[in-house]
């Protein structure tokens, strides 16, 4: 097994949603949400035409970040990053913005998480140590977007496997999470079981098996390697 | 014709009795009433309770009211970008009710059109239930919502027309919208007030039915 740096992790992780999107998206239209942090690193990958941003602090067709000098402060994401226009775009508040989500108009949410289960529970608003204090949207959109992805590092900053048996943080969904990407595979629940759809070059199944906690079954398909990014 | 629903942001701050429920449109820094919050941290009215997304960052913005002692209680969905208040919440200074986003902005829309309470999906088997009554719909467990009102709404919007007609700019619309249908008085703090005729009727967001007060910083 080789490790992979970070930042490679992270823009692997979000190069490979944006191909799964792209994917879907060939024949249509495709809105989706993206969280905070590698969630948003999808949006530099995304080539399709009829992908559309959609931003739960109240705006359809969100473009990329604002550069130095073009930073409009009341045009933001929900992280808060100054962002642009794309045409076609529209605002709206936060009640219609979620009644989007909730009410199943969203395709996907691409989020992150501390844990995620082999019940597909995900563990990703709170780690109770008294100094957080907040659940946002993260709720609303597990249980509202009609698919979840979950973009995590494969392992915890102190290497523990984020893929686990039970959730031991307080969870953000029941049973909601879709598909599990990490630097070294893509997962999906599959009738309530985890299955391996794709696995990285730099490691084996028997290796994945030993920094992943969560029982998986296999469904390789093998046409769209993980490491082609 | 003058605007009758114009006060000064000091004039619009003193409605504002101590222990009111104080609802406020925002997200982060985008779309808060800026003059009307400083306003009411230099009145010093105290035992509020806070109903908004987030508070500011320390100092900044709805933060100010934190540190200046004058809240009692606080009612939204995030406050990760203002550590003060977990500390606060620690030291048992004030109380903090979390609620999901989308739950948080449906009940203050609730409040807002004449319907008491909403079951949802959303938090459903989560820590934020507790305590709640629960109910399947569907095949899926929701839990039943109360909608959200206030004393006050403290709104920004930005252009009114002398009646109080508004439109909002880009993502400072958030909340605001809502909020001006939610709270017995609304005061509504703008970047331009206009003659009447002068906003596109078919652009009007929020009517001037819910909007009582109109305020701007006097340059």
């Amino acid at each position: 097994m080789q490790t992979i740096p970070e930042q490679l992790a992270k823009e692997r992780i979000a190069a490979t949603i944006a191909r799964y999107f792209d994917e879907r998206a060939r024949n249509g239209q495709l809105f989706i949400n993206l969280g905070v942090g590698i969630p948003t690193m999808v949006a530099n990958y995304v080539t399709a035409a009829g992908i559309y941003i959609q931003a739960e602090n109240g705006m359809l067709g969100v473009g990329c970040a604002a550069p130095e000098g073009q930073m409009d402060h009341d045009l933001i994401n929900a992280g808060r990053t100054c962002v642009t226009e794309t045409p076609g775009c529209s605002y709206f508040d936060s009640a219609t913005s979620f009644g989007m989500i909730r009410g199943g108009h969203v395709d996907a949410t691409v989020i992150g998480a501390f844990e995620v289960d082999e019940h597909a529970n995900i563990a990703n608003w709170i780690i109770p140590n008294g100094k957080q204090l907040g659940v946002g949207g993260a709720m609303d959109l597990v249980s509202g977007a009609k698919q979840v992805l979950i973009a995590m590092q494969h392992l915890s900053k102190s290497g523990k496997p984020k893929l686990v048996k039970q959730c031991s943080l307080p969870i953000t969904g029941i049973a909601e999470a879709d598909m599990v990407i990490t630097e070294y595979a893509v997962f999906a629940f599959d009738k309530g079981q985890l299955v391996l759809r794709e696995i990285a070059p730099e490691i084996s199944v028997e290796e994945l098996r030993t920094i992943t906690e969560a029982d998986f079954e296999l469904q390789l398909g093998g046409d769209a390697p993980l490491h082609k990014t | 014709m003058a605007c009758e629903k114009y006060k000064s942001i000091d004039e619009a701050i003193a409605l504002i009795r101590p222990g009111s429920r104080i609802m406020v449109g925002s997200f982060g820094l985008a779309g808060y009433p800026k003059e009307l919050i400083e306003a009411l941290a230099a009145s010093g009215v105290g035992d509020l309770t806070i109903i908004s997304n987030d508070l500011g960052a320390p100092g900044e913005g709805l933060g100010k009211l934190l540190t200046n002692n004058q809240v009692r209680a606080l009612i939204g969905t995030y406050y990760n970008w203002n550590p003060e208040v977990a500390v606060a919440n620690n030291e048992g200074r004030i109380t903090v009710q979390l609620v999901p986003q989308g739950t948080f902005a449906e009940a203050i829309r609730a409040a807002g059109v004449g319907i008491p309470a909403f079951f949802t999906p959303t938090a459903a088997g989560t820590e934020l239930a507790l305590g709640k009554e629960t109910r399947q719909f569907g095949g899926r467990d929701c839990i039943l919502e109360e909608a959200i009102h206030a004393d006050v709404a403290l709104i920004k919007a930005h252009k009114a027309d002398e009646l109080g007609n508004l439109v909002y700019y880009k993502t400072a619309r958030n909340f605001n919208p809502i909020m001006a249908m939610a709270a017995d008085t609304v005061i509504a703090e703008v970047d331009e007030l206009l003659p009447v005729g002068a906003l596109d009727p078919e652009c009007i967001v929020t009517p001037h039915m819910f909007v009582d007060v109109v305020t701007m910083r006097k340059d």
